[in-house]
């Protein structure tokens, strides 16, 4: 299929579709970030993340308005504060959240997956109501939008580079909230035992709602990225769960190291097959080759040795 | 809402109906002065409902069935809003046959067996006169059995594949041939076009569009088609079929994607440095109308071209006052779509059939339909096929940043509808 | 028989609850409602064969399938593909192409009848593919997964990517399937024109019938021994492998079994309504049959019914009457039934009512015998299904 294009265009094209296998890695970090430390940290299954991602969105939507009408000369940089705001938004809820429904469920973790399937209904119908049926155009600065012309052939999209930059921000963020602070030794103290982790002083419920919050927090920071690349709409949160799942589950729960390193794999996969293959076809088969993985090697690619 | 422009809102081409014709403008004018007078006018209710239907003295029954809720509301949510309109002014200018419309709104829910289920309610159970709804081809194919099995009627909106001609749907949409055909011929002729890149969601509309637009490129414009590629409802990540776009550099991306998917594409195809305004390559969409406009974002879209039948800054006096109306009706913020007006034709559509035949039953609807014609359509002037399609001219417009689209080309002609197309089968 | 007595295989309360059940199916509903709202029930009832299912799967052997909607669309689709290719005989379909093939084989181009359809040309096969192919594939799965003791969390999340692949598959695959109009206007089934009223009522007491003898054989597993190791392992599950019994078979039999109820259950459905949709192999289906399974009570056959009946026809007079409050609605009940009833329906009769009942039957019918007495499976009310 390539006999008729130069050695040049060739490479020039790779160049790109390697570039374009990035971006969509630097998508499913963002969007199992979240998850992860939800899911892999507390063990509960938040269906309701793809809404929290739209969360962030509405808001970036929301910042966009009220800086285009209010601080026009500002506008250049209003997402910066869209991130943000969607970040506080979505943990604020996430926390509220916690405290009214996860907490009863700790004990109960498939039982986690459908309550938090109903919320996921309930903040659909929420979003229809507030903001309309149909999708909303976030308008995203200009020096957004462009791309910037690497050689002549070669054409590397800016908000492509601003989701991968986003996504190794929000990773060492996680990563040092982790490892390296005090309250992160916390938080996996109390995932691997937690009526020790009680008995030594630690607030667990507070530990819980906190990264409950965190998790969902990043949720919306990663809805507030996707309206450069994807749609908001009320029901545009649940194009994304499957995937998400799957790439947390392939990573392993629990490991950050190996949710990155499942992004990685599948992203790359999709993205390579995608170009040699109709994209339908491609999803199918990442998807039939990642859960023919698991079967063999359920615990994930990397997984972390708890006692049971 | 001031119609008395709209006082003749349909044309009779058959002769021997002028005059139940006349009867029912002289009973709609006298309504609003005299009521007293229109039991005499109206025809008695046995004689215009022999067949059980939901009709009254004074009201008829109809059905609107669309997603208000589900993935689908997005789309689905201007032809709402249309039909409510369009049933709300013949309301206004005293309904049909003398009788107000009443309409009972039933949501599908974006879920075929819904759809189902929610027709078979409007058909047994309500016994409506008519029913104006369904949007994707699969809720149409979802409750054609059942308004062929108990005689319904529906008015169905969409631009849609062809490949049908139910005794039981009037389609007020384009058919795939109207739309591909008109946009494939002016892109050719216009821009010089010789190499194209089919692009789609998967399902059946894109790809029998993307079938005939083959067939036609190969076999009468000369061209070559470079690649055809297809993604699932609701993917967004166009990076890669963007990167081999590239490679394959066609004159023209024919581009046929639905749903959420559209703003992901725009916006890659944007952030990618493929510039649409630049014009070093045409963006032909079959898909994008106003609606979608609005969440893919004008300025992602602007240089984009669109092939319909119908764009809300067509300039005619029907157009004006349409859009006026539903501007009043549903705030100035409303945008109206291709898909939109033809929804807004259905209820205008029914009243001149069921005047014509004189009658609700929808035998006698269905025989006075073909030919009935609208001189008062936002698009201009339509007519029904014997195959019951519209007649209607095929229109380019040119996506401006302000989510407008600026026509810049008609067809001369009304295009035939050709839902059985020989030679692209 | 397993059984000393048909009271060990059917305790009186159970009893009592099958014949209440069938005189609302049988008798009540018939006589109550027009034939539209019978055949609408009718079409309700053919999820309950999932929910049943569920009990068995999720209630008892403590493995949740978010990929029930497979089997269903499984067990549709075969039949679906029967009825299909008579609708689609040569004259039906003389303005295609190649008459003789399903019509939307004809939009795509594709001239020839793929192989995998040949044997659904028998009625034979077909039925017993709406039973076999659903067990077949939970097999497959099943082996896959349970030899490695995956469960849980991860099991329920694999299964949500494998209704997740089939879907895109069979809308992917258009020629072959239908795409995402699925299996549209079918209707007669070996001549017998299967949307006449008449036909509505014959279909719903066949539904019923089925619906019935899956009820049975589930009660009959659940009170066997089997029934006794599931529950077991539902709690330790350590403990019973060191007894001695190989988990993963008895998770494999009970994950086919549901299987194959929920692809009768499919099959009652494409009958019934005379399509069969991609629709309902998606995510988003296969969660709400087990949300029925839930809102009846996962440790009850009967009250998996219930449940379905119940928030299906919540959700049709919603859907009709005030459609944007039904996600509220429906989203409330998740909750609702979670946080505050574990056990669904079912338990709130067995803790309100069921104690009253036995106490009005020991007085018609003298009191039991304490081994009677015995009822081992509505112990517990806390999940014992962890990771």
């Amino acid at each position: 299929m390539f006999s008729d294009f130069s050695a040049a265009e060739l490479s020039a094209i790779f160049a790109m579709q390697g570039f374009a296998g990035l971006i969509l890695f630097a998508v499913f970090v963002l969007m199992a970030l979240g998850l992860a430390i939800i899911f892999g940290q507390m063990g509960v299954i938040n269906m309701a993340h793809g809404e929290f991602m739209i969360l962030g969105a509405y808001v970036t939507y929301m910042t966009s308005n009220l800086f285009a009408s209010h601080f026009p000369q500002l506008f250049g940089s209003y997402f910066l504060f869209a991130i943000v705001f969607a970040f506080f938004a979505a943990a604020l809820l996430g926390a509220l959240v916690e405290w009214s429904m996860i907490r009863f469920l700790y004990h109960r973790p498939l039982d986690t997956l459908l309550a938090t399937w109903g919320l996921s209904l309930i903040m659909q119908q929420t979003y229809r109501s507030i903001f309309g049926a149909r999708e909303v155009g976030v308008v995203i600065p200009d020096w957004l939008m462009g791309s910037y012309q690497l050689t002549d052939m070669i054409e590397v999209p800016i908000n492509g580079l601003f989701v991968m930059v986003l996504a190794v921000l929000a990773t060492l963020f996680v990563a040092a909230l982790m490892y390296r602070s005090r309250w992160g030794k916390q938080v996996r103290a109390v995932v691997q035992n937690r009526p020790m982790a009680g008995a030594v002083g630690i607030n667990t419920a507070r530990v819980d709602r906190l990264t409950f919050a965190l998790g969902c927090g990043i949720a919306g920071v990663a809805g507030s990225a996707f309206t450069m690349i994807g749609s908001t709409g009320p029901s545009s949160g649940q194009l994304y769960i499957v995937d998400t799942f799957l790439v947390v589950v392939f990573g392993g729960a629990g490991s950050l190291l190996g949710t990155v390193a499942s992004a990685f794999s599948i992203s790359q996969s999709q993205s390579i097959l995608e170009f040699f293959m109709g994209g339908s076809m491609a999803k199918v088969l990442t998807l039939l080759v990642v859960v023919i993985i698991l079967m063999f090697r359920p615990q994930g690619l990397f997984s972390l040795k708890v006692r049971r | 809402m001031d119609h008395s422009n709209d006082s003749k809102p349909f044309k009779q081409t058959r002769r021997k109906f002028l005059s139940t014709t006349v009867t029912a403008i002289t009973a709609a004018v006298m309504m609003a002065s005299m009521p007293m007078t229109i039991q005499a006018a109206a025809p008695a209710t046995a004689e215009v409902n022999t067949t059980g239907l939901a009709v009254t003295d004074n009201t008829v029954k109809v059905g609107i069935l669309h997603s208000i809720t589900g993935t689908m509301a997005i789309s689905e949510e201007g032809s709402v809003q249309a039909e409510i309109l369009a049933i709300e002014q013949i309301n206004a200018m005293g309904g049909v046959l003398g009788r107000k419309i009443e309409y009972i709104q039933e949501d599908g829910a974006s879920d075929w067996p819904t759809f189902a289920d929610r027709s078979n309610k409007l058909l047994r159970q309500d016994k409506v006169a008519a029913v104006f709804g369904c949007w994707t081809s699969a809720s149409r194919k979802a409750v054609l059995p059942i308004f062929e099995r108990y005689n319904g009627m529906l008015y169905y909106p969409t631009f849609y594949e062809g490949l049908e001609q139910s005794p039981n749907v009037i389609y007020t949409g384009q058919e795939a041939t109207q739309q591909v055909l008109a946009g494939l011929d002016w892109v050719a002729e216009e821009k010089d076009a010789k190499t194209f890149y089919l692009i789609g969601s998967d399902y059946i509309w894109p790809r029998t569009s993307n079938k005939i637009a083959r067939t036609h490129i190969e076999q009468h414009l000369g061209g070559q088609v470079v690649g055809e590629d297809y993604f699932p409802l609701g993917h967004t990540s166009f990076n890669s079929v963007i990167n081999r776009i590239r490679l394959r550099k066609p004159d023209v991306i024919f581009a046929s994607v639905v749903g959420g998917s559209n703003v992901a594409f725009y916006r890659q195809l944007k952030a990618a440095g493929l510039d649409m305004t630049k014009e070093d390559f045409t963006l032909l969409t079959i898909s994008v109308t106003e609606d979608e406009v609005l969440g893919i974002g004008g300025e992602n879209i602007a240089g984009a071209y669109a092939s319909m039948k119908y764009f809300q800054s067509l300039p005619n006096e029907n157009n004006e006052a349409f859009v006026k109306a539903f501007k009043e009706r549903w705030g100035a913020d409303a945008v109206i779509g291709d898909v939109t007006q033809a929804a807004y034709l259905g209820p205008w559509l029914w009243k001149a059939a069921v005047e014509a035949a004189g009658s609700f039953d929808v035998d006698k609807v269905r025989a006075a339909s073909p030919d009935i014609e609208l001189t008062t359509a936002p698009e201009g002037y339509v007519r029904i096929h014997e195959n019951h399609h519209l007649w209607s001219k095929g229109r380019i417009g040119h996506a401006q940043r302000d989510g407008q689209f600026k026509v810049v080309h008609e067809t001369e002609e009304l295009m035939e509808p050709d839902p059985f197309p020989a030679g692209y089968q | 028989m397993p059984f000393s007595s048909f009271k060990d295989y059917m305790p009186r309360q159970d009893l009592l609850a099958f014949v209440v059940l069938a005189l609302l199916l049988v008798v009540i509903l018939p006589l109550t409602l027009d034939v539209m709202r019978l055949n609408q029930t009718g079409k309700f009832l053919s999820f309950a064969f999932v929910a049943v299912g569920l009990v068995l799967c999720w209630g008892y052997g403590g493995i949740l399938s978010l990929g029930q909607g497979v089997f269903y669309g499984l067990g549709g689709y075969a039949l679906a593909m029967y009825l299909k290719l008579e609708a689609s005989t040569p004259e039906n379909t003389r303005i295609q192409t190649t008459p003789g093939i399903p019509d939307f084989m004809d939009w795509n181009r594709i001239t020839e009848l793929p192989w995998f359809w040949e044997p659904f040309y028998s009625l034979t096969f077909s039925i017993l593919a709406v039973v076999v192919v659903p067990m077949i594939v939970a097999y497959l799965i099943g082996l896959a997964m349970f030899k490695r003791r995956v469960g849980g969390v991860y099991f329920a999340i694999i299964t949500q990517s494998i209704a997740a692949i089939l879907t895109i598959l069979i809308i992917g695959q258009q020629g072959l399937t239908g795409g995402v109009n699925g299996i549209t206007d079918l209707r007669t089934l070996k001549g017998w024109n299967i949307h006449t009223d008449s036909a509505s009522y014959a279909l719903y007491f066949v539904c019923v019938a089925l619906l019935f003898a899956c009820l049975l054989i589930a009660q009959y597993i659940r009170r066997s021994k089997t029934g006794r190791i599931l529950v077991a392992m539902r709690g330790q599950e350590d403990r019973v492998r060191f007894s001695g019994y190989d988990i993963a078979n008895f998770k494999i039999f009970v994950f086919c079994i549901g299987a194959a109820f929920a692809g009768i259950g499919g099959a009652m459905f494409t009958l019934q309504e005379g399509f069969m949709s991609p629709s309902f192999v998606g995510v988003v289906p296969s969660i709400e049959m087990v949300i029925f399974c839930a809102v009846g009570g996962r440790l009850s056959l009967i009250g998996a019914v219930y449940g379905v009946l119940l928030v299906s026809v919540a959700k049709t007079v919603f859907g009709e009457n005030f459609p944007e409050l039904w996600l509220f609605a429906m989203g409330l009940i998740f909750i609702g039934v979670v946080l505050g009833l574990p056990n669904g329906i079912a338990g709130l009769y067995a803790t309100y009512v069921g104690p009253h009942v036995d106490r009005l039957l020991d007085r018609i019918f003298g009191k039991q015998t304490p081994s009677e007495q015995t009822q081992p499976h509505l112990e517990s009310n806390s999940q014992g299904a962890t990771p």
